[in-house]
């Protein structure tokens, strides 16, 4: 049996709200988006680098219960200065900083933050101190390249960075370590940073 | 060979958007007439609402967000530009070339206006159906 050739499917229209409906939510996306890619502060990241590299000279580079505490402390400064920069740089530019794109990476950032809160009570308990600056560093790397994803191309590549510089002094000498962790949180911070204040506006 | 090819697909005009009907499908030729035809394309929307959340933004970072190709962008960011509502800045930034997007006062508004048309017309739906 001949089946009957099916008429062409016919394309309604769209209704002038329901596009006008879809072109708002477009509209609030894009900015959103947008958003994401400016509020990353510059500033902010070559404060913490700053910050960074103090605490790293203050810690010395012989690993132990004072050398954690200073590193501990740093942490909580970076994670500060980060959350008041971006707000600062949100306000300034007069837009919602629990955007869809910012709330995405701070997600993203959070997961393997907190793997390395864990991992380094483990590490503490069973006095690996030397395998920490490696770690650290590859948990931070992964967390900017997750949530990079959302926001300009320059995080995807810290974070790459990062993990680069984590998977050598995870397997380089322990006494390298140190300078990992300096030449990570503090020298690629005020680098990148720097890039990112000049080219996407503080 | 490819190459040329590739270009002029890529900038071949954007397909028009579809004719909008009202609501309950009553005629909208009088709002549509109304509206930046100019503001109209998603890609061009896309690009001014970007911009208007952001100071500036490269070629690729509007690349990136728009998910959309080269010869695309170039395009409409042309059209855009020809309409005064971007600037467009070309820089050398370490010997490579940079293209930087701003809007202007006048994409600004022209933006704002639409934005008044889509909630004047959501407005309109709503009266119509609570009626």
């Amino acid at each position: 049996m001949a089946s009957t050739p099916s008429a062409p499917p016919h394309r309604t229209p769209p209704a002038l709200h329901e596009r006008a409906l879809a072109d708002l939510r477009f509209i609030r996306r894009t900015m959103e988006g947008a958003a994401a890619f400016t509020t990353f502060s510059g500033a902010g990241l070559v404060a913490i680098g700053l910050s960074a590299l103090v605490a790293g000279i203050v810690a010395g580079p012989t690993p132990g219960a004072a050398w954690l505490g200073i590193w501990i402390a740093e942490a909580w400064l970076a994670l500060t200065l980060g959350v008041l920069s971006t707000l600062w740089k949100a306000r300034a530019a007069r837009l919602p900083v629990l955007a869809g794109p910012l709330r995405k990476f701070a997600l993203a950032l959070a997961a393997p933050l907190l793997v390395g809160v864990v991992l380094t009570t483990t590490l503490v308990r069973s006095g690996a101190y030397a395998v920490l600056p490696g770690t650290w560093l590859m948990l931070y790397g992964t967390g900017l390249l997750a949530g990079g994803a959302s926001s300009i191309r320059l995080v995807p590549i810290i974070g790459a960075c990062f993990l680069g510089l984590g998977v050598a002094a995870a397997l380089a000498p322990p006494g390298l370590g140190f300078a990992a962790l300096l030449l990570g949180f503090g020298g690629l911070h005020v680098a990148f940073g720097a890039l990112v204040a000049r080219g996407h506006g503080g | 060979m490819a190459e040329p090819a590739r270009r002029r697909r890529a900038e071949r005009p954007a397909p028009a958007a579809p004719p909008l009907r009202g609501v309950k499908g009553e005629p909208a030729a009088d709002v549509a007439r109304e509206l930046d035809a100019l503001l109209h394309h998603r890609m061009r929307l896309g690009m001014v609402s970007a911009l208007a959340a952001a100071d500036a933004l490269g070629f690729n970072d509007l690349k990136t967000l728009l998910q959309t190709s080269d010869g695309n962008l170039s395009v409409h960011a042309r059209r855009l530009e020809d309409a005064g509502y971007v600037t467009c800045t070309k820089t050398f930034e370490n010997r490579r070339p940079r293209t930087d997007y701003r809007l202007t006062a006048r994409g600004r508004q022209a933006l704002g206006r639409y934005l008044g048309h889509m909630e004047a017309i959501i407005r309109a739906a709503k009266d119509t159906l609570g009626r």
